[in-house]
């Protein structure tokens, strides 16, 4: 790596040194100076847009954005002359003008970065209202809501569809104050290429984009006593619920959520956990099928909702790569309306399955036809991580100061092997201790696969299994899926199994999550670490590691399934996809991908 | 040895034999303009009326298109040359004149001296004349007396009773200070240098009388743009000019390489290729002084310089034709008349640069100078001039055309950038400039329209002569397109360092219908105004900018005391808010909020305090927009706010609306002087007016939409509109 060298530059006329090869605002931040910043994301280009970030720079007539501007030595900075302070309080007070006032009754009230900036902006009156834009809402999707209205075009939703995860759903239309954010030719999101992955809802910074909210559908449930309301969770909601209650990232509230499931009045209170064993039993073994047959390879995984519907608009060629086994989700609750409904005596349509997920695009999967088990959907309604915890305070739950319960028989149990799905690579490592063990019969001394675990956007390992090679890549976000596929594409035999997460850092940086608060930026590095450390530390705290050890799975195969791809797993926990014409995007960048 | 400049000298030798094989030696030659401009007014069907005369028999003759020669108010332009006379220019011609210029002027010889632009324009001295002379005004030579020189002519001229015969018409510099002073006479444009008072008997006498030019006053240098004046520098409205970007536009036909070539098309290339190295060239580009006309005015050579260092092997040069100010063709004109100097100033900059690929980004809206443009490309490819081993070089150079949507904003360099790779047109910050990280991430030369016109002649005519026309800072010409409430409206090019009361009032002719010069706005919807206290500021970038406007790409519309400013105002922002790409919040909502405060002031809602958020916001966009087009946005506003704030205030404090044009500030009535005629009663379309014939009519205040039809109909002037 090339040697920065250290330069002198000057901000509100005192000197600091400061690494080269900067930008203004970068080597501000460097040394304590926070310059405010609305459109600036650091996993996104730079789109230099909102112009909040201004500085003065001594020798420019105009204003420079610190985002964009790099910096050079003796450079003479001012972030905060009366000019300058004016001036940014007046692109803000713009903003708010060309925004609804409904704080109040907006859904990030309290936890909007716009509400924040306007008040460290100190704007106390308004100079400049007149019209404000009106767009209708976008209802369509069964996962995303998109509000133009609210919409300030800061562009990250834009960029992260982009950029990050590569879909192109999102673009701008119209020009001047008509400006908005749609996909291409205005299609309904429902329609669209939108994978209802959620990262627009994770990064805009303000109620643009949403969940399709069901709190008050559940609620009415929840009080309707013919039913038996049964809810699962997944891993990660447990990684990042505190957040919602004001904690730092990566406290463990694996037992507090099984409790505040119970006060909200669910009877039954199961883990998708256990639905992750149950996938790598099926999965490992699919997996070991392809291998010893010489089926089709590498098998990809079929965990992630976004990512399938990603696969089927763009990669319909590799479908037959992809795993058969349903997601630890509609296995769950594919498993709640018959195994578990027969062990209780009801009538699976009194069942009413609720998976609380980190995930919007759960919501579409659930909606899926090709899910359903008799004729019934294995979920009948999903919330997201945000959605339960406004739930908890809203029921007037304590969560912070619950008593920790455990979830209930038979669908609680998991192993740590399940809890890992919520991390990128969990999901193979998870895989690779049980796909070891039951190809080679020995047991696997080192169950943490380093290799695969961090945040490298493609990760590859290797494991030998009785002498055989097996080689692994997992990506995670759908822009480093696809980079991936691409290399698959031209090199089909370069892997023989790989993890496809459709969000940055795997469901951990679901699109269902906590906003970010005050202090932290969205989708932030560390924030997305603490959420996996979070994981790895339960798992690191479990007997049980491996998925083929949870005696509830051993139960359930004794008992229900027979055994592993067997013709009742295939019925109940098995599916396939078809291609998809990707729509409302426009035809260079399908050809771009 | 063959070189590039032997194949180019042998080129243009069988271009004009193929010219002079088509008829060229006839009599007569015949051009008819034939740009979107003169088509629209009618040029084709004239066109038509001449092919026809020639299909049945008129001999003779030979007719060509030709490009726009900017006379824009007396198109269709139609020439008649011939050997040895002074070319007849005739304008406002129907395809009836059409055939009475066969009939008279072809057939009979008769010059019809009613239709010449001459006759036709503002200011000119009327008349058929033999000699045209034209005396060098420019700085230098006005140092040396020139005006003294056209006096004793003029008196010189009058007492040997020549002054019908002969025109005087004093032009703007022609950049040959040191023979300085000037005098061209016409035709046969003989040039004369160093020109004293006591040369001018010999001078009448000699050359006027006897037909026999002064040999020891001779000048014998050929620059390109002589042949311009050759044709029309007795025309008052061009004598001022000085035509280097258009220097063929109006005077060959822009369809026909073989035109270009004879112009000593591609010379320029040729002699680059054969003997100057890529940095002799951007040495050359520098030395000359050339800013780029696209508005800002950065130093040409010097962006040629950035271009060419930046490191990598793959480069771009694009010509930005996306000419998108209202009121604006300069750039149009320019291809649809001689697109083959922008494709050959492209290549000179490609060979600079080191970039093998060119692309012109031009607006679909341009069909005819796209159609030309291609027609160009594909001769220029024929002769060689583009593809590989040009003229049996080594350096290979290809250029293709995309056409951009229309958007404004795509006339910024990175948002062209943007469009041209298939995204939407949307700026985005710089550093890094295009010349480092441009097209697909490769280092690349923009420049615009009339920016690469100006190259083939500072290579053929040279940095040194180039650089001595304009000021200190401005070097070379700029087109203008003139245009509002002038006599003579046009595309004009002019030698910077002329003032605007020259350009206004000399080439204009002033303000048209007898009305009073109120401001002239330069740079469109990112210039600003300037008022009559300002007009003798001189065209440079610098003065400009300090007398509140900008050089801007050239729009430039003069506005007379009919003119509300505020309104003015607001069509501009109209403009810029509409086009603005809604990217960055100073722009697309700051322009907004100005638009609604201006038209609640003329709306007679204006609001104590809306002046001052005009500035506050203003000031605001200026500085802190991401792109040109925002930063440039409130110019229209702030600069009519510092010229006219009183108006501003009229507005909003008196509800008045001295100028008349915001409806919801003046009233109409009905004065004492009616007689119940019944007009206005008869033509109202809102049937606001009542009264019984023969007695005073009354406008009904609550029903009048003040469309002023009753204003426009009364004959006794009895409405009164206030």
């Amino acid at each position: 790596m090339r040697v920065t060298e250290m330069i002198t530059i000057y901000i509100n006329n005192k000197p600091y040194e400061v690494s080269s090869g900067q930008t203004i605002m970068q080597a501000a931040d460097s040394v304590g100076f926070r310059i405010p910043r609305l459109c600036y994301h650091p996993k996104l280009s730079i789109e230099g847009a909102c112009r909040v970030c201004i500085v003065e720079v001594e020798g420019i007539r105009n204003y420079v954005a610190s985002c964009a501007y790099p910096i050079t030595p003796g450079m003479k900075i001012k972030t905060n002359s009366r000019e300058l302070r004016q001036a940014r309080r007046d692109i803000v007070e713009l903003i708010l003008d060309n925004h609804p006032q409904d704080c109040h009754t907006c859904e990030r009230d309290g936890i909007c970065e716009l509400q924040r900036l306007a008040y460290s902006m100190g704007i106390r009156h308004r100079h400049f209202e007149g019209e404000r834009k009106h767009y209708e809402k976008d209802l369509s999707s069964s996962s995303v809501i998109r509000d133009p209205d609210k919409c300030i075009l800061c562009g990250r939703c834009v960029r992260i569809c982009s950029e990050i995860q590569k879909v192109n759903a999102l673009r701008y239309a119209h020009r001047g104050f008509k400006t908005v954010v749609m996909p291409a030719y205005d299609l309904p999101f429902a329609e669209s290429v939108c994978t209802a992955c959620g990262q627009c809802i994770n990064v805009c910074p303000t109620a643009a984009f949403v969940e399709k909210n069901y709190t008050q559908e559940l609620f009415d449930k929840l009080q309707d006593s013919a039913l038996i309301k049964v809810a699962q969770i997944a891993p990660s909601v447990r990684a990042a619920i505190g957040e919602a209650f004001g904690l730092g990232p990566g406290r463990a509230m694996e037992k507090e959520s099984a409790a505040a499931m119970r006060r909200l009045g669910f009877d039954y209170v199961f883990d998708t956990q256990f639905g992750a064993d149950l996938t790598i039993m099926e999965e490992a073994s699919e997996f070991l099928e392809r291998i010893q047959s010489n089926g089709k390879l590498p098998m990809i995984t079929s965990c992630s909702s976004a990512w399938m519907k990603c696969m089927e608009q763009f990669y319909p060629d590799l479908i037959e790569n992809v795993s058969t086994c349903k997601s630890p989700m509609s296995m769950t609750g594919a498993l709640t309306k018959t195994f578990f409904a027969e062990k209780i005596k009801a009538d699976p349509a009194r069942i009413f399955s609720v998976a609380i997920m980190c995930c919007t695009a759960k919501k579409y999967e659930a909606a899926r036809p090709e899910l359903r088990v008799n004729d019934l959907a294995a979920v009948d309604l999903v919330v997201t991580t945000r959605e339960f915890a406004w739930m908890v305070k809203s029921a007037g739950i304590d969560f912070l100061h619950l008593q920790g319960e455990e979830f209930d028989a038979p669908l609680g149990l998991s192993s740590g092997a399940g809890t890992i799905f919520g991390v990128t690579g969990g999901v193979m490592e998870a895989a690779i201790r049980t796909a070891y063990e039951l190809y080679t019969g020995d047991t696997l001394i080192d169950i943490e696969v380093e290799d695969i675990r961090g945040f490298a956007g493609i990760k590859e390992g290797k494991v030998m299994m009785d002498g055989r090679e097996i080689r692994v890549a997992v990506a995670h976000g759908l822009g480093n899926a696809c980079n991936l596929l691409d290399l698959v594409r031209k090199e089909p035999d370069r892997y023989h199994f790989i993890e496809i997460m459709g969000c940055p850092g795997g469901c951990i940086g679901g699109g269902g999550q906590p906003y970010a608060g005050s202090n932290s930026i969205p989708l932030d590095q560390e924030c997305l670490k603490k959420r996996a450390e979070a994981l790895y530390g339960l798992d690191r705290d479990k007997t049980i590691r491996r998925s083929h050890e949870n005696p509830e799975i051993q139960k359930l195969y004794r008992e229900y399934l027979g055994r592993p791809l067997s013709p009742l797993s295939h019925k109940l926990l098995h599916t396939h996809y078809r291609p998809k014409e990707p729509r409302g995007i426009i035809p260079q960048e399908i050809k771009a991908r | 040895m063959v070189t590039p400049l032997s194949i180019i000298k042998k080129k243009r030798a069988e271009a004009i034999g193929k010219i002079i094989g088509g008829g060229y030696l006839s009599t007569k030659r015949v051009y008819v303009g034939m740009a979107t401009c003169e088509i629209a007014a009618g040029s084709q069907e004239v066109m038509a009326v001449f092919k026809k005369a020639i299909e049945e028999g008129l001999a003779d003759v030979y007719l060509s298109q030709k490009g726009c020669v900017g006379r824009c108010n007396l198109e269709p332009t139609v020439e008649v040359v011939e050997e040895g006379k002074l070319p007849v220019k005739y304008g406002k011609i129907t395809p009836q004149k059409a055939r009475d210029i066969i009939e008279r002027h072809l057939k009979r010889g008769e010059v019809i001296e009613e239709w010449t632009l001459n006759n036709l324009e503002a200011k000119a001295q009327k008349g058929i004349r033999e000699y045209a002379v034209t005396l060098c005004d420019g700085p230098g030579c006005m140092h040396k007396n020139s005006k003294k020189l056209a006096e004793k002519l003029e008196q010189e001229l009058k007492e040997k009773n020549l002054d019908d015969k002969v025109s005087i018409t004093l032009s703007g510099c022609l950049g040959m200070c040191d023979h300085g002073p000037i005098m061209i006479v016409n035709p046969g444009y003989t040039m004369y240098g160093k020109v004293k008072e006591e040369d001018i008997p010999s001078i009448v006498n000699d050359h006027l009388i006897n037909g026999r030019p002064v040999s020891r006053l001779i000048v014998d240098e050929d620059y390109l743009f002589n042949r311009f004046y050759r044709f029309f520098g007795d025309v008052n409205f061009f004598g001022k000019q000085m035509r280097i970007a258009l220097r063929n536009c109006g005077i060959s036909d822009p369809e026909s390489i073989d035109g270009y070539l004879s112009l000593r098309g591609y010379e320029a290339l040729a002699h680059v290729l054969t003997e100057m190295t890529p940095q002799e060239v951007i040495d050359e580009v520098k030395t000359s002084g050339l800013r780029g006309r696209g508005g800002a005015g950065f130093p040409t050579g010097t962006k040629w310089e950035f271009t060419r260092r930046a490191p990598g092997d793959e480069k771009y040069v694009i010509c930005n034709a996306d000419e998108g100010d209202p009121g604006a063709f300069m750039d149009r004109s320019a291809i649809e008349g001689d697109p083959h100097t922008v494709l050959e100033g492209m290549i000179i900059g490609g060979y600079a640069v080191g970039a093998q690929k060119g692309i012109v980004y031009i607006r679909a809206e341009y069909p005819l100078a796209i159609k030309r443009l291609e027609k160009a490309l594909a001769q220029a490819k024929e002769h060689g001039f583009l593809g590989d081993n040009i003229l049996g070089s080594d350096f290979c150079f290809h250029i293709e055309i995309r056409l951009g949507a229309g958007a404004f904003v795509c006339g910024e360099e990175t948002a062209l950038i943007h469009s041209i790779e298939g995204s939407r047109g949307m700026p985005r910050p710089r550093p890094p400039y295009p010349s480092i990280e441009g097209l697909f991430g490769k280092p690349t030369l923009i420049n615009n329209v009339e920016t690469w016109a100006n190259i083939p002649v500072i290579i053929l005519d040279g940095a040194r002569w180039f650089s001595s026309i304009g000021t200190e800072t401005s070097k070379g010409t700029k087109v203008f397109a003139l245009a509002g409430k002038v006599k003579n409206t046009g595309l004009i090019e002019v030698p910077m360092g002329i003032t605007l009361r020259q350009l206004i009032f000399d080439i204009g002719g002033g303000v048209s219908d007898g009305k009073k010069f109120k401001a002239v706005q330069i740079g469109g919807p990112s210039g600003g105004c300037i008022t009559e206290e300002d007009l003798d500021t001189k065209i440079d970038y610098e003065s400009l900018q300090k007398a509140g406007a900008i050089m801007g790409s050239g729009g430039m519309i003069v506005i007379d005391e009919t003119s509300c400013m505020v309104s003015i105002a607001k069509f501009f922002l109209d403009f810029t808010q509409n086009e603005s790409c809604g990217k960055c919040v100073p722009c697309r909502e700051g322009t907004k909020r100005m638009l609604e405060i201006l038209t609640r002031i003329t709306e007679g809602k204006g609001k104590k305090g809306d002046i001052e958020k005009l500035e506050r916001l203003g000031a605001m966009i200026k500085k802190a927009s991401l792109c040109g087009l925002g930063q440039s946005a409130p110019n229209p506003v702030l600069s009519t706010i510092r010229n006219f704030r009183k108006e501003y205030e009229e507005h909003i404090y008196e509800k008045k609306c001295a100028a008349g044009e915001c409806k919801a500030l003046i009233d109409y009535r009905i004065t004492d002087k009616c007689v119940g005629c019944g007009a206005c009663k008869r033509i109202c379309p809102v049937s606001a007016i009542n009264g019984a014939p023969k007695e005073a009519h009354v406008i009904d205040q609550a029903q009048c939409t003040r469309c002023g039809l009753c204003f426009d109909t009364c004959k006794f002037d009895a409405i009164a509109k206030g």
